[in-house]
């Protein structure tokens, strides 16, 4: 079988998908949540990778060059709002994320 | 084409060049003179906003694109940034009352201030998927880190978590979105993509999908239902000053964006956006106005309003004409006019050394303090839309756009939304003025008492002398839509 765009589509969108589950249905960890986005941003990067091969096109490379670099200033800035509120809170349980209703 | 120096082609880049240098030097100083610079870090950071903002107004009407087609300059993304920057400016200049108090007068807030309005300057400019994506990066990154500045505090970190965890989750359904729309319309280039969708009229699916989900990623910036969630919390938990930059700098900065896509990239799916904002505007409007009614935290309660007041923005997008983006953009002037002044009677709710934040804690305020008891309740009569008061007119422009274009539903849901909107600005004239007095609040600080007055005189006499604001909004309308 010739592995096409479409497998490719379609992975990317299971792992996005996967990634937003993550987010809304893990009630643990604040960690995993974090995981949950860099999945979603490397679902989008086989996106952009796979769509730049196909369509002889450079710019969905560099697409996914920048995403690279943002999700690790992203991961890193995440971690360090999750440490000031374990110091805290003394806690980064999810359903201990409830000073404010809503 | 040959270039006289190859420095002169960056000229239109100045205010960004600015805002980033003086950012970077401002850095410098303020960890060389760490405990003893902040105040000139905050005077100097008030002067690189205006330099920039000055440097932009000056070249009125100058068009450029740079680094091949990337970057836009024109008198729309002009006066949106002069807007974040005057934004920027009041809430920095405010804002150092609180600071001091809380302890948290540290140079990096002015800092990060800084990145985080080159960010939203970038988006604003923006001409293509990428570069769009590292503007609105660059500002939500300086965003997270402000939402959470204040360390030792819970509510504060806690909100800097939900705005870190929902703006990513809103940044990565973005990049969803550009990744079809690149798929399908083989080129992240706005003038490209628009050129691809209009062929022979059809439009393939992965287009609509991309597009949705860029509408979704961006209305999570503006806060507009159903993306809402994470606008009460953030502005109950993040200190005061920066709930005022939250509810002023990136929705201006992210609305004009919206309107950019929208109108750049894809002028040929009006049937299809046409629909989503339509929903996401009535939507918003509805639960803006009766979301805010059970509220008894004043901030929440600003959070309420301006989800209700994204959704009268959006009316003018919806409207989907020269007079709809004309109106949206004279809405965010007034909007950012009248957010700033109430923020700034918020920041001046202090009793015994402490913010207090209560609705019930204005009680008596008409007797404690008149003038800013008066000058509060001019901004909640204009925010309330009633005439003469400037808020009446924003709410006036969208609303003819909406008529003009036919879209009379759109434009009684709207009116109605008002009114219910109404009740509870009113109810905070009625506890300040009729119900029993508590104690005075201390001292209100003169920057507060500066920009409070301001923004009441502003309100009380836009109707005598609009003009400069409706042409700063008809020319940038114009650079946006030259063809409609």
């Amino acid at each position: 079988m010739e592995i096409g765009l479409s497998h490719y589509l379609s992975v990317a969108a299971i792992l996005f998908t996967l990634g937003v589950i993550g987010i809304f249905l893990n009630r643990k960890n604040v960690i995993i949540i974090l995981m949950s986005i860099e999945l979603m941003l490397l679902a989008v990067n086989i996106n952009l990778v796979a769509f730049s091969a196909f369509l002889n096109n450079l710019s969905g490379q560099i697409f996914a060059l920048m995403i690279l670099t943002v999700a690790a200033g992203e991961a890193a800035i995440g971690l360090a709002i999750v440490v000031t509120y374990f110091r805290n809170r003394g806690s980064i349980a999810v359903e201990d994320i409830n000073m404010m209703k809503g | 084409m040959e270039h006289a120096s190859p420095l002169v082609e960056y000229l239109p880049l100045l205010p960004e060049i600015i805002v980033l240098l003086g950012a970077l030097i401002l850095l410098l100083l303020g960890v060389f003179q760490e405990g003893k610079g902040e105040k000139l870090v905050w005077g100097l950071s008030m002067l690189v906003m205006a330099l920039a903002s000055f440097v932009a107004i000056k070249d009125w009407g100058v068009n450029a694109t740079l680094f091949n087609d990337s970057f836009v300059i024109n008198d729309f993304t002009r006066l949106l940034k002069v807007m974040v920057l005057v934004g920027g400016i009041i809430t920095i200049y405010m804002s150092i009352s609180y600071l001091t108090e809380a302890g948290m007068f540290k140079s990096e807030y002015m800092v990060l201030m800084l990145f985080a309005l080159l960010g939203m300057m970038m988006m604003i400019s923006a001409n293509d998927l990428i570069a769009m994506y590292l503007g609105l990066e660059v500002q939500s990154l300086a965003l997270y880190v402000m939402a959470a500045f204040r360390r030792d505090n819970v509510r504060s970190s806690e909100s800097g978590m939900k705005y870190f965890v929902l703006g990513a989750l809103s940044s990565g359904m973005l990049l969803y979105g550009c990744s079809m729309v690149y798929g399908f319309s083989g080129s992240v280039y706005f003038s490209e993509i628009a050129k691809t969708a209009m062929g022979d009229g059809t439009v393939s699916v992965g287009m609509i999908i991309g597009l949705v989900f860029i509408l979704a990623g961006l209305a999570f910036k503006v806060s507009a239902v159903p993306f809402h969630m994470w606008t009460p919390d953030v502005y109950e938990g993040a200190p005061t000053p920066v709930t005022a930059f939250f509810a002023v700098c990136p929705k201006i900065a992210a609305m004009g964006i919206l309107l950019r896509i929208i109108y750049e990239a894809f002028p040929e799916l009006t049937t299809q956006w046409n629909q989503i904002i339509i929903f996401i505007s009535i939507a918003s409007m509805l639960l803006g106005a009766f979301g805010a009614i059970g509220q008894t935290n004043i901030k929440r309660l600003m959070a309420y309003s301006s989800i209700g007041n994204m959704g009268f923005a959006l009316v003018g997008l919806a409207a989907g004409n020269r007079e709809g983006v004309e109106g949206v953009l004279i809405y965010l002037m007034i909007y950012l006019v009248m957010t700033v002044g109430v923020f700034a009677c918020i920041l001046s709710m202090r009793r015994n050394e402490k913010m207090v934040e209560e609705i019930d804690d204005l009680k008596g305020l008409s007797q404690n303090n008149l003038p800013a008891a008066f000058m509060l309740a001019l901004l909640m009569f204009s925010l309330a839309g009633i005439p003469p008061l400037a808020g009446f007119f924003a709410k006036f422009y969208v609303f003819m756009a909406a008529v003009k274009a036919d879209m009379f539903i759109l434009a009684v849901v709207g009116v109605l939304a008002s009114v219910v909107g109404a009740f509870y600005y009113l109810r905070i004239i009625k506890i300040m003025f009729f119900d029993d007095a508590k104690d005075a609040f201390n001292e209100m600080p003169s920057q507060l008492k500066v920009v409070l007055g301001l923004s009441g005189l502003f309100v009380l006499f836009y109707i005598v002398y609009p003009n400069p604001l409706i042409d700063g909004a008809r020319l940038a309308a114009k650079a946006l839509l030259p063809t409609v």
